[in-house]
């Protein structure tokens, strides 16, 4: 389909995202505010002769999803933080078998069933930590409604190359509010898809890496047979009890990832040259950010923002530079106090402030001001 | 255009948030204007108070909801009293005159416009559905905040099998627009 402008919401924006990413299932539970996002694959996956189908529950879809995945379709869910909870075990087993997914999560108020309608921050260390055991994920954190489509079908290619669990993790201000969305030609877009395996089904080893640490991974139904399991294996997929392969596959699983940082990080530098004072925030409070460095520059305070497209694996090396050529750092939260945590472990000894608001407005541009003027003061 | 911040306010089922994509669409799609559409609900679909609001900017626009209206539209009291505080000086109230009155201090300088649009919608095109694209048409003659031809090419497109209706009531919107800007209350 040639390109194509829309005035539309960030959730119709992601589910157009995922299916010009190539997503042809969706396995999901409604759920305010990601609702739409269904609502919408529903519609559209039959006219794409993929498939929707909607589960008794979250731990039924997300499981279906990496079923489908493994049956070779690009497959995904989108739920809220009360169905991001019911996730969590079989985010950890698409984790331990390699299955890329691409798992939308828009943020509403928590803990539980909190404020249905009202967005807020509150998932982000659930995304990477949420699962048991010591693993790696990616999660993309959009602010605008073209975002949504973009960062979507980043998601599905990093999921793809990477063979892991990605996240979206969008605020519901930014999966409810509409704007214009530009879908590119698809002609244009940039799509990878996994690894197949080129050795002969005999000699095939589903868990054995290549130099990237990453498995070509085979499909079922095909000729090449394999086993997938949560218990470690080895690279045949064997369950095993030995500490030399569990410490192999840990240390892989977390290595594929994090060897390619630099690759999968993203930021946005806005008035960083000069600045004095930056903030870093993500999501819509990144846009109250960017209005109030505006109003700090026509000021006079030298004041900067670094945009984390990006939440994990955390973009360390653009912390400690911003850290370096700095003197303070304010991080705005529609939470308690999240991403602040690792900020402060790559800025420091530059201070890092903290602003909480763990609730459905965000920090308003006035608010990130006045703390940029009090820290100016300093 | 500097950032102009609408809002919209009325009782959920009027058509609120509908009448904000729409005019969001006019402005982003036909216009070619940086827009953000917002709204905030509860719980329940129906009855409640519902708001919707528009921020139209020839740049791109930083914080996505109004902070401070320059425009107020209002159709049902629960909603005008829930909502119209922030109102800008020297800003423009509109409201559906048979639902709501002006029963609190308005900042300095605005100016009211009263539309009786469910009347019009009513009696005048005979479907109280159209209420809201009376309601528009008078938006659009009273701020130009939007084009109408952008109005009118977006109802068609939306809602093919209306076309006649719809043009009807944005009309007689027009013009209840035009009449009150000769004579504010």
């Amino acid at each position: 389909m040639p390109e194509r402008t829309m005035f539309t919401m960030g959730d119709i924006a992601c589910a157009e995202g995922a299916l010009s990413a190539g997503c042809r299932y969706f396995g999901g539970y409604p759920i305010t505010p990601a609702t739409e996002i269904a609502e919408w694959m529903a519609v559209r996956m039959p006219e794409l002769s993929g498939a929707y189908v909607q589960y008794e529950d979250e731990i039924a879809s997300i499981t279906s999803v990496i079923g489908a995945s493994w049956a070779g379709i690009k497959a995904m869910t989108a739920t809220s933080g009360p169905g991001a909870s019911l996730m969590m075990e079989a985010v950890g087993l698409a984790v331990m078998t390699e299955t890329p997914i691409v798992i939308v999560n828009i943020m509403r108020g928590g803990p539980s069933t909190g404020q249905p309608t009202r967005g807020q921050q509150g998932d982000v260390l659930q995304a990477k930590w949420g699962s048991h055991g010591d693993y790696q994920i990616i999660a993309l954190t959009p602010a605008s409604v073209q975002e949504m489509f973009d960062l979507t079908v980043r998601a599905f290619n990093l999921s793809e190359k990477y063979r892991v669990p990605v996240f979206l993790l969008a605020d519901e201000i930014v999966g409810h509010m509409r704007e214009a969305l530009v879908i590119p030609d698809e002609k244009s877009l940039k799509l990878v898809s996994r690894k197949m395996p080129k050795s002969e089904p005999s000699e095939y080893l589903p868990f054995k890496p290549d130099d990237d640490l990453v498995p070509p991974m085979a499909l079922l139904g095909t000729k090449y047979q394999f086993y997938a399991t949560g218990l470690t294996h080895d690279e045949r997929g064997y369950p095993t009890d030995s500490d030399e392969v569990q410490i192999e596959l840990v240390t892989r699983l977390n290595e594929k990832i994090l060897r390619h940082i630099d690759e999968i990080t993203e930021v946005e530098r806005y008035f960083l040259d000069d600045a004095e004072i930056a903030i870093v925030a993500y999501g819509t409070p990144a846009r109250s950010a960017r209005r109030a460095v505006k109003d700090a520059r026509a000021k006079g305070i030298k004041a900067g923002m670094l945009r984390l497209k990006t939440v994990w694996p955390f973009p360390e090396e653009p912390i400690a530079q911003l850290a370096s050529d700095v003197k303070h750092i304010i991080v705005p939260e529609q939470n308690m106090g999240q991403v602040y945590y690792m900020v402060r472990a790559f800025a420091a000894p530059t201070p890092v402030h903290l602003m909480t608001k763990p609730a459905g407005t965000p920090q308003l541009p006035d608010e990130i001001l006045r703390k940029i003027m009090e820290v100016h003061a300093k | 255009m500097v950032r102009y911040g609408v809002r919209i306010g009325g009782f959920g089922g009027q058509g609120i948030v509908t009448m904000a994509v729409v005019i969001g669409e006019a402005s982003a799609l036909f216009d070619k204007k940086y827009v953000v559409q917002t709204q905030s609900y509860g719980p329940e679909a129906r009855g409640g108070a519902s708001k919707s609001e528009i921020v139209i900017s020839d740049e791109e626009v930083d914080y996505p909801k109004v902070l401070a209206p320059d425009v107020f539209v209002v159709m049902s009291r629960a909603a005008y009293l829930e909502y119209v505080h922030g109102l800008k000086e020297n800003g423009i109230l509109i409201i559906d005159s048979d639902l709501v009155k002006v029963e609190t201090e308005l900042p300095k300088g605005v100016k009211v416009y009263s539309i009786p649009a469910t009347r019009i919608a009513d009696q005048e095109v005979r479907s109280k559905q159209t209420a809201n694209v009376v309601m528009m048409g008078a938006f659009a003659a009273i701020t130009k905040a939007v084009s109408i031809e952008g109005l009118r090419h977006q109802m068609e497109e939306r809602w093919p099998k209306f076309v006649k209706i719809n043009h009807l009531a944005l009309d007689l919107g027009i013009k209840a627009g035009e009449k009150a800007l000769e004579a504010p209350s």
